[in-house]
């Protein structure tokens, strides 16, 4: 019950951070002599994928606890408008995305030089608890009158039901095509649809809320995240020590026990 | 009351700068959209299965998002102005949460009160197997809501305003009630009527936070105007712009058609 207090303050954060981090044109290849070796410090704005929400909170109060004087700022979104507001002049640091098809039209802009996978996830069925409606297979939700929510095409969890539903033959037709994961979970907690098509870490995440149904690895569809320091960073240096402490063993412990696979 | 204030003279800088500067404010996003529309590709884009879907959707939860907030609207505006009830002040009040409500808010509470879960939702799906959620009639219900408050408003102000020796004459004159209302009323608050009438078809237009979170998002079904530029922004931005371009042209003809009438006889309490 405490994640609201940090959402909030976080969203003060982000608030205050917006008018530190101007439009800065220096390139942060030019002076790594200068800054190699420096402490990270400041504030750092990360724009990360809905469903890296637990995962990266956990991570960001690690690093800041590792780093003194940082202040990680998060902006949680569907991955698709992260890109698009990054690629209209966001000032994000490091972008954190759920597809390399959105981390593409990052990369297409010249904005993510360089990029590391850091994660993979898998798609789970999240159905709401003491449900009338029994659902034990993606060949249920295909049945008439089964209210089925997914995520809208443009961002990686939608794309990833319909490559699930067409990989395994299903015609579903859902109900609601939400903003992103984390709003097809609201959909389910709240019991108005029987199904959501998320995330295993969101079923995770979600605890008792919701009652996940496992899709088999065999039948199921993964997707890479991968995350990349923003060229053009007012912080570029805390935003590449930022990448790195995802991909150290202190970041992949806590990806992992929010539910992650190794990439 | 103040007599010299109607003539016009040069405004002195430190007036005419921070003016100067809210109005660029206000015009420039608008300038931003003329600029960038993709007008070139502007038939192509609007006549596209999306566009189409969104805008036949859009008038059709809009325009039954009036007449619902006509009909039962305007009978509590009447209550409102008229009427002595206890509990009337309050009852004014509670009228006006949905305009300063965010509407996503009003979403969410709509989802508990009439979600398939929620206090009177569970009711209706159980009796009568309705559920609003995710259907075009939930689009019309999170619309009305947030919209039917502009025409309360207009009309109860009206109603307010209005001389009642003409109601009393025709009444004395051996009018029924409702003839009077039908033959006298009616026609006073005709004007402010229709105002109230486009300003609440403007706002459930133009509703977005309350629909995506009611209704949800399914092109053809519940994806609105607003809903449509929302996601296209991220498939296609210039399709986004184009729909945007069609919102924008609802709004200056209402403000062209309302341009001193509703400021006139609006609020007038």
């Amino acid at each position: 019950m405490r994640r609201p207090v940090i959402l909030v303050v976080a969203a003060a954060l982000a608030l205050s951070a917006c008018s530190s981090a101007g439009p800065s044109s220096t390139s942060p290849g030019t002076s790594p002599a200068t800054s190699g070796s420096a402490a990270a410090q400041g504030a750092l704005t990360v724009f990360a994928a809905s469903s890296l929400k637990e995962a990266f909170t956990a991570i960001g109060k690690a690093f800041e606890a590792a780093n003194r004087g940082v202040s990680v700022t998060f902006n949680f979104g569907p991955s698709s408008t992260l890109a698009t507001q990054i690629g209209a002049g966001a000032p994000a640091d490091v972008f954190a995305s759920a597809s390399g098809k959105t981390m593409d039209t990052v990369a297409a802009a010249g904005l993510a030089p360089s990029r590391s996978n850091f994660a993979t996830n898998s798609l789970e069925i999240a159905t709401p608890p003491a449900s009338s409606v029994a659902i034990s297979s993606l060949a249920d939700l295909a049945k008439p009158g089964v209210k089925v929510a997914v995520c809208q095409q443009a961002v990686p969890c939608g794309a990833g039901a319909q490559t699930l539903f067409t990989k395994n033959s299903v015609q579903i037709k859902p109900v609601t095509e939400e903003v992103d994961v984390k709003s097809v979970l609201a959909k389910v907690e709240l019991g108005e649809v029987d199904a959501g098509i998320v995330y295993v870490t969101d079923v995770q995440a979600a605890g008792a809320k919701v009652v996940g149904v496992v899709i088999p690895a065999d039948h199921n569809v993964t997707n890479k995240y991968p995350i990349a320091a923003i060229k053009g960073s007012a912080n570029a240096a805390t935003a590449q020590a930022f990448v790195a402490f995802v991909l150290s063993p202190a970041g992949q412990a806590a990806l992992a026990s929010a539910g992650f696979a190794a990439p | 009351m103040n007599k010299r204030g109607r003539s016009r003279s040069t405004p002195p800088w430190p007036v005419a700068i921070p003016a100067i500067i809210a109005l660029a404010f206000l015009v420039l996003p608008v300038l931003g959209l003329l600029i960038r529309a993709p007008w070139g590709r502007l038939i192509e884009l609007l006549t596209s299965r999306t566009s189409l879907d969104a805008l036949r959707l859009s008038l059709v939860t809009a325009l039954s998002a009036t007449v619902i907030s006509i009909a039962i609207g305007l009978p509590l505006a009447w209550l409102l102005a008229r009427a002595e009830f206890p509990g009337r002040r309050f009852a004014r009040a509670l009228v006006t949460v949905p305009l300063v409500l965010p509407p996503v808010v009003g979403g969410i509470a709509l989802l508990l009160a009439f979600g398939r879960r929620g206090m009177v939702g569970q009711y209706l799906d159980s009796c009568c197997g309705i559920t609003l959620p995710f259907s075009t009639p939930g689009v019309v219900v999170a619309e009305t809501f947030v919209a039917m408050p502009f025409l309360i408003i207009t009309v109860e102000g009206a109603l307010r305003g209005l001389d009642t020796r003409l109601e009393d004459a025709a009444a004395t004159l051996g009018a029924s009630k409702s003839a009077v209302f039908r033959r006298v009323t009616l026609p006073l608050i005709g004007p402010s009527l229709i105002a109230g009438g486009v300003l609440t078809f403007a706002r459930a237009l133009g509703e977005f936070g309350a629909t995506i979170t009611f209704a949800g998002n399914l092109p053809g079904v519940t994806q609105t105007l607003p809903l449509a530029v929302y996601m296209g922004l991220e498939g296609d931005p210039d399709q986004a712009i184009a729909l945007s371009l069609v919102l924008l042209l609802v709004s200056i003809a209402v403000l062209v058609g309302l341009r001193d009438r509703w400021l006139r006889t609006g609020v007038a309490s």
